[in-house]
């Protein structure tokens, strides 16, 4: 008696052929399957027990191999209308036929050994899945580690300047990459990039073109060059067919001039006070051939400017209705200016109401956003000669954020030991000029920053607070008439300037390619 | 923005009425601090503004209590004020605030 079971993919090892008769007798043969399609199965089906070999008559080349062994009946094991395997028996011991006994007991057992078998069936194949399963999570947790220990821990923080950056991993772990290359003292070079394929072979790709990028930043000045650079390395190393697109800009944070190569990346978006533009730029992705050229191109950023970096995750991710969130959208995104200018919050806002509740991620998606808040010549001057710097810092032009000054100027003069009330006195003099200069000189923009620097010498405490309002004047601290405000004459505004005049020892503003410079002074005379 | 809080909350007094001010005076607190006044002037006597609560004032605040002196004088009403730090105390000198409003020295002299 032999039990064959059906053939199977792949390469598991085959059940063992059993052989009931005595020893003397036996036969060791190897399996004879039956392959799908094969005439024998249809039999089989059709009978749903014992058949015998005599009666067919049709012919195949398994029918034939089993004859030439000798098998004379065949008891079909049958699962779920599906055949699993089947028992080949010879000639009985005695010589005598198969008695309807005999075949109605085989057919007993074969209706008892098919479920169980199906079911040992279904357990290993669950078995093969789950280890398969859990070796690509293993491949996934690793892309992701290699992914994120690559990635920029901070971000650059630069006078006049905001930047920000969002990158989440798909789960399949697709291969974006950004980066950020300190060239020089005002110059940032600016990497995004994006790898095809997915895993670890993928995050190895761009950890290899990361190194490449930053080595290349180093040597050459120009973008283009850079491109050119990794591409001729990355050519002879990268898997076949596999490319990395890949976008490199150097910004001058002094002039705001931004020189960018693209290597078949997203193009660039800078919004302006005039509308959203493209960054321009042609290229071949990297590794794709030898000998690339890249375009190179040059744009101005001037203040309140935003340049928005993405990758392919966010313009080609899907709405459940099968609808591309596409470039046009993400333009208009773009765009779109929110209260807190959070742009990398907003758009990921609107990518996942895009995508819907619990949508799974298609693809990595990844965020580069640099907002240019002052131009650097407010800032270059920031401290005379002889002074020391306390403390330099920024806020948005946005309503509350003069508390955030006062409290930080506070807490710089606070070691200085002015008494009690003249620093209160300096508190609210630096609250109304940083409202004035939110208000009034930023217009409430809050992609403008209002630039805050503290100086001292020993005589005294320097506060020099810089808007973007240079093209306005300045009004003259008045004494504001308040029997006229109260009769309602006037209007019972106009207290700020008049507040500040006489809270601190000295104010002077100036007016500076485009930027207004109000300086309020203390003097530490009698200060402990 | 969080510190921008402020209420005004009326209470009767003998005297009159005392509108006790909590957090910030500023442009926000304009609509509250009058609708404070409007309540507190449906009682005859002097009106008290109790800024024991306040962490700070700004010129848009100083407005604010300037739009409440006009109401006041209006109605030809008594106002004072009582609770302030001795930093406001001198903003509402140097503004003439003090010369239009009653500055108690602290909070136990309003009795």
């Amino acid at each position: 008696m032999f039990l064959r079971k059906r053939a199977r993919e792949g390469n598991e090892p085959s059940d063992a052929t059993t052989a009931s008769e005595p020893v003397s007798q036996t036969r060791a043969l190897d399996p004879i399957e039956i392959p799908r399609g094969d005439v024998l199965e249809t039999v089989l089906l059709s009978a749903g027990g014992p058949v015998e070999l005599s009666t067919i008559d049709v012919e195949s080349e398994t029918i034939e191999r089993l004859r030439e062994v000798g098998i004379e009946l065949v008891i079909p094991l049958i699962g779920q209308g599906e055949l699993l395997g089947a028992l080949y028996l010879g000639h009985r011991l005695s010589d005598q036929p198969y008695s309807t006994d005999d075949r109605r007991l085989l057919g007993n057992l074969a209706s008892q050994v098919a479920p169980a078998m199906k079911v040992a069936q279904l357990v290993r194949e669950q078995q093969t899945e789950a280890k398969e399963r859990e070796r690509i999570e293993q491949e996934l947790k690793v892309a992701a580690l290699i992914q994120q220990t690559l990635l920029p821990k901070e971000l650059p923080s630069i006078n006049g300047w905001n930047v920000d950056a969002f990158y989440r991993p798909a789960r399949a772990v697709g291969g974006d990459f950004y980066d950020f290359i300190e060239l020089d003292d005002h110059r940032l070079g600016v990497v995004i990039g994006d790898v095809t394929d997915k895993g670890v072979p993928a995050a190895l790709v761009m950890a290899t073109s990361r190194s490449m990028l930053r080595a290349a930043a180093l040597q050459y000045n120009s973008p283009s060059e850079v491109l050119a650079a990794v591409n001729e390395n990355l050519v002879p190393e990268i898997p076949p067919a596999m490319f990395v697109t890949c976008l490199y800009a150097i910004i001058d944070t002094e002039s705001g001039e931004v020189v960018f190569a693209n290597a078949g990346h997203n193009l660039p978006y800078v919004r302006t006070s005039e509308g959203v533009l493209e960054l321009r730029a042609t290229g071949m992705p990297l590794g794709l051939m030898p000998g690339m050229a890249y375009d190179e191109r040059t744009h101005m950023l001037g203040a309140g400017d935003v340049m928005v970096l993405t990758s392919d995750g966010i313009t080609e991710a899907h709405s459940p209705e099968g609808e591309m969130y596409g470039f046009s959208r993400l333009m208009g995104r773009v765009a779109k200016k929110t209260r807190d200018e959070d742009i990398c919050n907003s758009l990921v806002g609107d990518l996942e109401s895009w995508t819907g509740p619990g949508a799974e991620q298609e693809d990595d998606v990844t965020l580069v956003v640099i907002r240019r808040t002052t131009s650097a010549s407010a800032s270059a001057d920031a401290f005379h000669t002889g002074e020391e710097a306390l403390i330099e810092f920024t806020v948005a032009s946005v309503e509350g954020n003069e508390r955030v000054a006062i409290d930080k100027v506070s807490e710089a003069v606070g070691p200085l030991g002015f008494e009690g009330s003249r620093l209160e006195k300096l508190k609210t003099a630096v609250g109304e000029t940083v409202m004035n200069a939110i208000e009034h000189g930023n217009d409430n923009n809050p992609e403008l920053d209002v630039s805050i620097k503290v100086a001292v010498t020993p005589q005294r405490v320097t506060v020099r607070i810089v808007d973007n309002g240079g093209d306005k004047e300045i009004p003259d601290a008045a004494t504001p008439d308040l029997e006229a405000k109260i009769a309602g004459e006037q209007t019972p505004r106009g207290w700020g300037l008049f507040l500040v005049e006489k809270m601190v020892d000295e104010v002077s503003t100036a007016r500076e390619n485009g930027h207004h410079i109000v300086e309020l002074v203390m003097n530490r005379e009698g200060e402990a | 923005m969080a510190g921008e809080e402020f209420s005004a909350t009326v209470k009767r007094t003998e005297k009159g009425s005392v509108i006790e001010l909590v957090g910030t005076v500023n442009r926000v607190a304009k609509e509250g601090m009058e609708a404070a006044y409007v309540e507190a002037s449906r009682s005859a006597g002097e009106i008290l503004l109790d800024f024991n609560g306040v962490d700070y004032i700004n010129s848009t605040g100083i407005a604010v209590i300037v739009g409440v002196l006009a109401m006041a004088r209006a109605e030809q009403r008594p106002v004072g004020a009582f609770g302030l730090t001795d930093h406001y105390k001198e903003v509402f000198e140097i503004t003439r605030l003090a010369d239009f409003m009653h500055i108690y020295e602290d909070t136990a002299s309003v009795n």
